[in-house]
């Protein structure tokens, strides 16, 4: 496949940044989106130029690292998909292609892609946790948890972190990632102690970092690559009121 | 009161501000709405309803005083919120693309603030009678001797202007967005649903927002029509 790219290219935080323009030649249908600029990028060393900067680890949609906005869809257009696990096969021959990072102010630009998302880790040190007494661990059955309160909490779990929620948002809000990371505890036994002081204090943190505020426009469900549900961001509104109650 | 200012400053906490002052909203437009289609009963039946109204004068007074609150409280919040989210996207994308958000939710403030400009045109036409004062202040003999204010001549003489109607058609369509996803969002935002009700919620909405909409948007297309007509006697 023959494809054009239209590539975000910034130097730093403080550089302007451009789209611009280049060719992929010669890819496989069978590449991940992630290949195929590497194809790209090695094609550029050889030209001497700078090779375009973008995150990625795990490569297998685990690890919430890649964070790439294809034609403004986050992760791409394929449903509950990570970038590094979207397929060259999903799009045509000869396509023109948009490649942006993600962008929200409390995301900045470091390069090209690369954006800083130590915004999340600093909610998540806000009460993202519980405060657990070392000991011994408990036995299996010690701590009874109904089915549909761990698989409940599971899907809120399966976040990566990446992002995309936020990146897909209209209002560069982070209530989908904040919701999952608030209600995985508070579908377990042990998420009951802190709840209401977890929620105020993460909710808290996210403001303080200048995130958006949630319009229920779900765009964040459409592109997240775990399809975490937006009824987490509804238990998460209604322990917020609750807590300061 | 430390406590609810912070609260509502939160970002959480000003949208649930927004979310219970809508949701009195919608209660008074189908209040509103339902009062409206009393005109449909002629013209004593709606100058009687409107006169009720107006006897318990305390009450109209809170009622407005509340009302006011309310309106504000919705309006303030919402120009903060989106005023915060604007910020928050401070880099805009190079290519543009929406998945799943609806038309109505993207357009919000807009659909918010034409209305709000029309609910004010609204009063001054019908409540203050400013804007059309030949059809404001109309009054109705009654047959015992004395008079009311003659709501039906307002409204009919008022609507046979296309202008007016035209007007209150194009108002009633941006309210019709606005409620289409205010009310199923109020819901969500309040944390009143789940799983099993989304679907019915998400569909409530645009189907709230339509049956407001048509029942209001009835009365001036009706009057122009000629089906409702003015009061035999004509003007006062
Ligand atoms: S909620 Fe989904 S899109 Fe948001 S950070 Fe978690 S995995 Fe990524
Ligand atoms: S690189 Fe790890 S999730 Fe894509």
């Amino acid at each position: 496949m023959n494809l054009t790219l239209h590539v975000w290219r910034q130097k730093n935080p403080q550089a302007k940044g451009q789209m611009v323009t280049y060719p992929a030649r010669e890819i496989s249908p069978n590449m991940s989106f992630l290949e195929m600029l590497d194809i790209v990028n090695e094609e550029l060393v050889l030209k001497g130029e700078e090779p375009i900067a973008f995150d990625h680890d795990c490569r297998e949609g685990i690890c919430g690292m890649c964070s790439l906005v294809i034609n403004g869809i986050a992760h791409g257009h394929e449903r509950g998909t990570t970038v590094c696990q979207l397929h060259m096969r999903h799009f045509k021959d000869g396509q023109e292609i948009t490649i942006e990072p993600w962008r929200a102010k409390p995301f900045p630009v470091l390069r090209d892609l690369i954006v800083d998302r130590s915004a999340l880790d600093r909610i998540m040190m806000a009460g993202g946790f519980i405060s657990v007494n070392a000991g011994g661990a408990p036995d299996a059955n010690a701590l009874p948890v109904p089915k549909e309160h761990a698989e409940l909490a599971m899907d809120a779990a399966a976040c990566i972190g990446c992002g995309a929620c936020v990146a897909s948002c209209k209002n560069a809000s982070a209530m989908l990632f904040m919701s999952a990371k608030i209600c995985q505890f508070a579908h377990l036994p042990q998420g009951q102690p802190e709840r209401m002081d977890r929620v105020r204090k993460m909710v808290a943190a996210m403001d303080a970092e200048g995130f958006g505020n949630c319009t229920n426009q779900y765009e964040c469900e459409a592109v997240c690559p775990k399809e975490i549900s937006v009824r987490f961001i509804a238990e998460m509104n209604r322990d917020y009121w609750r807590a300061w109650l | 009161m430390g406590g609810f200012f912070q609260f509502a400053k939160s970002s959480i906490g000003s949208k649930v501000l927004m979310a219970l002052s809508g949701a009195v909203l919608l209660l008074w437009i189908t209040g509103h709405m339902l009062g409206n289609l009393q005109i449909y009963a002629g013209q004593d039946a709606l100058n009687s309803y409107a006169e009720k109204l107006r006897s318990v004068a305390v009450f109209l007074y809170v009622v407005r005083v509340v009302m006011l609150v309310i309106v504000l409280t919705h309006i303030v919040t919402s120009v903060m919120l989106w005023v915060e989210n604007r910020r928050a996207r401070s880099s805009r994308y190079a290519y543009n693309n929406t998945v799943q958000a609806t038309v109505g939710s993207r357009t919000m403030i807009w659909s918010g603030l034409l209305v709000f400009v029309f609910v004010i045109y609204h009063l001054a036409h019908l409540t203050w009678g400013q804007i059309h004062p030949e059809f404001a202040h109309l009054v109705q003999k009654l047959p015992g001797g004395g008079e009311r204010p003659d709501v039906y001549s307002m409204v009919v003489l008022g609507y046979q202007n296309g202008l007016i109607s035209g007007s209150y058609i194009i108002a009633m369509l941006c309210l019709w967005f606005h409620l289409s996803h205010g009310f199923s969002s109020l819901f969500q935002t309040l944390g009143l649903t789940s799983v099993k009700y989304r679907p019915l919620i998400e569909r409530a909405g645009p189907v709230f927002a339509t049956i407001v909409v048509a029942a209001n948007i009835s009365i001036p297309l009706t009057v122009l029509l000629g089906l409702v007509k003015p009061a035999v006697g004509g003007l006062p």
